[in-house]
């Protein structure tokens, strides 16, 4: 049964890349999220100022702002304690992981990706 | 011919309609020992002195699908109340804990990694994972696992507290590694050489066994049980006659012996 769009919660995908950005949405559709979409940091930074998600899927290696910067000024903002953060990269050494959890990630998904990965690492966030 | 042989040695239940499956499970086997075909390699097996390989096959055709903490709140469960639990009972040595048909060793593992956090240097602990699959044991031993696999049940603050990276795989600590020891064990052998174990989790397997075996793989369980001990099996898996615990879906008592079948 579809759910009332209202009851829909918000996912912003932060990718540089506009297929990875297709394949999340989609992914993130078919888990009950209404998504929304941020091409660097400083983009996505302008969107959770006026309207802050629930749940954020962010790349780290981006034109403009990275994802790292993006999400020290995140927790910074008025409420930017809330989102779940889930980095999504193709950095996979554990010490940039790491960092990402010491910086205030909930999870961390390293690319290539699937549905199934996806719907794990929300899970383990408390995001689904 | 292959059900019948898996069906023989292991009481496991193939469906001979679906042949992807002879194909997906039998195909890297027949490579491996040299064979043209999926046909040649199942046409060798007819030979019965082909002990070697029709283990083989049987082994591939055994259940494999596993990941890191499958079913969370089990885990939860084991670490906070069973295990606490038999260790207050517990009046001497180690707490005996068996991970069986734990295939490429997520399952075992798993509860190292919890035991670890839970209760660093606290209960005196061993673990013990076993499977019928010799591969898939040598995988387990080594303790390696892709970047796929770390991500399908492995929180990433787990992942970066037990696991030493490279670009794609993944390698236990030596800590979380050798804190569990392998054997190949066929669940349908007698089991008492092995001991008796305060805590056997053997979860998500009943239903690829033919009746006969999961009655006969569950009595020799329920044998390996020391008193007041504790099997836990998939919330879904069948286990008629078994003690169940109360409100702990999977979790089931150890009662008065029960007789293997055959």
């Amino acid at each position: 049964m579809l759910k009332d769009p209202a009851d829909l919660k918000l996912c912003l995908v932060v990718d540089d890349s506009r297929v990875v950005r297709k394949v999340a949405r989609r992914i993130l559709e078919d888990l009950g999220f209404e998504v929304a979409e941020a091409g660097d940091g400083a983009e996505a930074l302008a969107w959770v100022r006026s309207a802050m998600p629930e749940l954020i899927l962010l790349d780290w290696n981006m034109p403009v702002m990275n994802g790292l910067e993006f999400l020290q000024k995140l927790r910074q903002e008025p409420g930017g304690d809330a989102p779940k953060v889930v980095f999504c990269s193709v950095e996979s050494d554990l010490d940039r992981i790491r960092q990402a959890l010491d910086q205030g990630a909930d999870e961390y998904i390293m690319k290539p990706f699937d549905g199934d990965i996806v719907a794990s690492k929300l899970m383990l966030a408390g995001a689904l | 011919m292959i059900a019948r042989l898996c069906a023989q040695r292991a009481g496991l239940k193939v469906d001979p309609e679906k042949t992807y499956l002879l194909e997906n499970r039998l195909g890297p086997v027949a490579r491996r020992e040299g064979f043209a075909s999926v046909h040649e390699f199942v046409s060798a097996l007819s030979d019965r002195s082909q002990d070697r390989l029709i283990w083989a096959a049987v082994e591939a055709m055994s259940a494999a699908e596993t990941a890191f903490f499958r079913d969370p709140l089990t885990f939860e469960r084991i670490v906070n109340e069973t295990l606490p639990n038999l260790a207050q009972r517990r009046r001497a040595g180690p707490l005996r804990i068996w991970a069986a048909a734990s295939g490429t060793g997520q399952e075992a593992y798993s509860l190292a990694m919890a035991l670890e956090e839970s209760a660093p240097g606290g209960a005196s602990l061993e673990i013990f994972g076993s499977d019928l699959c010799e591969r898939r044991l040598e995988k387990a031993q080594a303790g390696v696992y892709s970047q796929f696999e770390v991500q399908r049940g492995l929180s990433a603050r787990r992942l970066v507290r037990h696991f030493v990276g490279s670009e794609e795989d993944f390698a236990l600590s030596p800590r979380v590694r050798q804190a569990v020891r392998w054997r190949r064990v066929n669940l349908l052998d007698d089991l008492s050489r092995l001991g008796q174990f305060d805590l056997i989790v053997y979860r998500h397997q009943t239903g690829h066994l033919l009746e006969d075996a999961r009655h006969r793989v569950l009595a020799n369980l329920q044998g390996a049980l020391a008193p007041g001990g504790c099997l836990v099996l998939g919330e879904t898996d069948v286990a008629p006659g078994l003690a169940a615990v109360p409100g702990r879906p999977g979790f089931y008592r150890h009662s008065s012996p029960v007789r293997a079948f055959g």
